[in-house]
């Protein structure tokens, strides 16, 4: 629906030591839908430098904050300043992205404000005919189920909270690129709000990892066993991706939930995605369906992942996963 | 050590979920029920709290009688008490559930004294609102991590670790404090015989909630309210069966040459 004038748009930046997180620019390509006027706040000077970028996609002013509690991420200090915010700036809809920091704090936001939150909306609709009807309350598009359920939900007038699902859009540029205004923000924090603050952080190493990995090779509770996971590493290997599995796998402790693909594992979206002995339960389902290609190796011709994949080979994967990387060997020799 | 963990009953669909005829809500039709994995893991999270420090958990859910069931599965697994929130079974939004549930701790801690922590999941898993036990951790005024996939207590401070992009987190909270769990966390046991018992025995005590959610406490705006809900669009694609067994492999390996990934 077209952006609705007078309204404006609170879009809370998420950054991670002064880095923005790249799913902010989505949020801010949604909240261009719903108001020409688009503002952004930043947390804690680390973020001061992030203005720069925010101009491209049609921010107007970006409220800056500073404070010694702001050292660093945490949910509470984060959230009292977005309520103040709130309080201060009286936008009409506040947005952020659905990711565990944006969700978390514009609930500490809400629970402040006392005011409704809906978390991982991929749709606003807002004022007009087709939306709230009355032209007050704000009807939302949100993911339930970790995606495999959509809710059309309204929400009722006044302030409206929410973030948007992490790749629901495509982060977009404006047509014309906003003055990205530096506008300082000043709030009393109490040094209490400190005690939820990150006091230490254990850096990742490098390396290719489940989301990002452009093979991943699954296996499921037909595998049987943690050693049985071996020729599943090797094919793996070979094709320079990774080891990923089901949530049976780690009930049963073969492997490491870090593996784990699903609903409350990980969501993969790699060129391809073998699903070995994955019966393809919806909470499984929900976190490989952005793969490109799928291939399930199944006994069962009639298993769900067989019939939803793009390609199943039908057989034991104790047999044919072997056999899938004797082949790629074969023809790398040849 | 005192210890509260909330959990929701949610019916744990198959291959699809089903949606009733008025399209509002899962057709429960044939499906079993359960909590969500996260808090499994929360419960399980409960319970070696109190075999390393001693002291009494105590899990609490809102929902119909049924979810009695899963208050008894706590039960099984090593939590001592249960509580229910009573309700007619229709979906609860954020801000009542927190009202009722803030309203119940502080009727608990006011008869048997403060808890130490209050777990809960990290989402649930059916309606994903990422925010009753930051409103409950607020409405105490106790700090609150969310996404917990470590945790220790010691010397009156809970340490949380969590996953960040960049790396592993840790966050100190003062006791008494609010801890959102995720999966991950541990590898939640499977009840035992003994604990199978004292499941069937155990009396679960009922909290009123519709005190907290009327009256003075009742706020004017709550949400969202469901119009409906439907299945994302799917692309569906005929499934190419590449063979039987390992002499498939050959097409396989075809296949990954075309997409480019050998
Ligand atoms: C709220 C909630 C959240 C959940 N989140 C997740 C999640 O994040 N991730 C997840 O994975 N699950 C999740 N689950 C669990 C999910 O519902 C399924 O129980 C789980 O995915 C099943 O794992 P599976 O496919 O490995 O096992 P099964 O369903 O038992 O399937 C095993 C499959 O292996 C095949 N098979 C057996 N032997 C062989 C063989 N030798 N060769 C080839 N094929 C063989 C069988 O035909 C079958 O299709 C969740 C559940 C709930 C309720």
């Amino acid at each position: 629906m077209a952006p609705v004038a007078n309204r404006t748009v609170l879009a809370v930046v998420e950054h991670d030591r002064g880095t923005v997180a790249p799913t902010t620019f989505e949020a801010l390509t949604v909240a261009r839908t719903v108001s020409d006027r688009v503002d952004a706040l930043t947390i804690g000077a680390t973020a001061d430098a992030i203005a720069g970028d925010l101009a491209a996609y049609g921010v107007a002013s970006v409220h800056q904050v500073h404070d010694d509690v702001l050292t660093d991420y945490g949910p509470e200090a984060w959230g009292e300043v977005v309520a103040h915010a709130v309080r201060a700036l009286a936008p009409d809809v506040v947005m952020a992205s659905g990711t565990d920091r944006g969700n978390e704090v514009l609930a500490q936001a809400a629970a402040r404000l006392d005011l409704p939150f809906a978390a991982n909306c991929t749709e606003l609709r807002t004022g007009g005919g087709d939306g709230g009807g009355d032209g007050d309350g704000v009807e939302v598009t949100r993911i339930r189920w970790g995606g495999s359920l959509l809710e059309d939900a309204t929400l009722p007038g006044g302030i409206t909270i929410v973030t948007i699902a992490p790749h629901a859009v495509e982060a977009g540029p404006a047509a014309t690129p906003g003055a990205a205004e530096p506008v300082p923000f000043t709030v009393r924090l109490d040094r209490s709000l400190g005690r939820s603050v990150v006091r230490g952080r254990v850096e990742r190493e490098a390396g290719v990892t489940l989301a990002t990995a452009p093979v991943v090779v699954g296996g499921g509770r037909g595998v049987g066993s943690a050693e049985a996971f071996a020729p599943l590493e090797e094919l793996a290997a070979e094709l320079g991706g990774v080891v990923g599995c089901s949530r049976a796998v780690t009930n049963n402790g073969w492997r490491n939930h870090a593996d784990q693909v699903g609903q409350t594992g990980t969501r993969i979206a790699p060129e391809v995605y073998f699903a070995c002995g994955i019966s393809g339960a919806i909470q499984h389902w929900v976190g490989a369906m952005a793969s490109k290609h799928i291939i399930a190796v199944n006994t069962d011709r009639q298993a769900n992942i067989v019939t939803r994949a793009g390609y199943a080979v039908i057989g034991d994967l104790h047999e044919v996963v072997p056999a899938i990387t004797a082949e790629i060997r074969r023809r790398r020799r040849d | 050590m005192r210890i509260l963990v909330c959990v929701k009953r949610v019916p744990a669909p198959g291959s699809k979920i089903n949606i009733t005829a008025d399209g509002t809500a899962v057709d429960t039709t044939n499906l079993g029920f359960t909590v969500s994995p996260h808090e499994e893991c929360a419960v399980e999270a409960a319970v070696q709290l109190i075999e390393g420090h001693g002291g009494d958990a105590t899990v609490l859910t809102l929902g119909a009688v049924e979810a009695g069931e899963q208050l008894r599965y706590a039960v099984s697994v090593g939590i001592q008490r249960a509580v229910l929130l009573p309700t007619a079974g229709e979906e609860w939004d954020p801000q009542r559930t927190a009202r009722a549930i803030t309203s119940a701790i502080r009727q608990m801690e006011s008869a048997d004294g403060p808890f130490d922590a209050i777990l809960f999941g990290n989402e649930s898993a059916d309606s994903g609102g990422f925010q009753v036990g930051i409103r409950v951790a607020h409405a105490l005024g106790r700090p609150m991590v969310n996404g917990a996939k470590g945790l220790s207590i010691d010397d009156g401070i809970a340490r949380v670790q969590r996953e960040a992009d960049a790396g592993r987190e840790t966050y100190e909270l003062p006791l008494p404090a609010v801890i959102g769990v995720k999966e991950g966390i541990n590898l939640p046991r499977y009840p035992t015989m003994r604990g199978r018992l004292a499941s069937k025995k155990v009396e679960v005590a009922s909290i009123d909630p519709a005190d907290a959610t009327s009256g003075p406490m009742a706020g004017a705006v709550t949400g969202p309210t469901t119009i409906a809900l439907r299945p994302p669009p799917e692309r569906t694609s005929e499934t190419v069966i590449l063979g039987t067994g390992p002499d498939a492999a050959v097409a396989v390996v075809d296949v990954l040459d075309e997409i480019g990934v050998l």
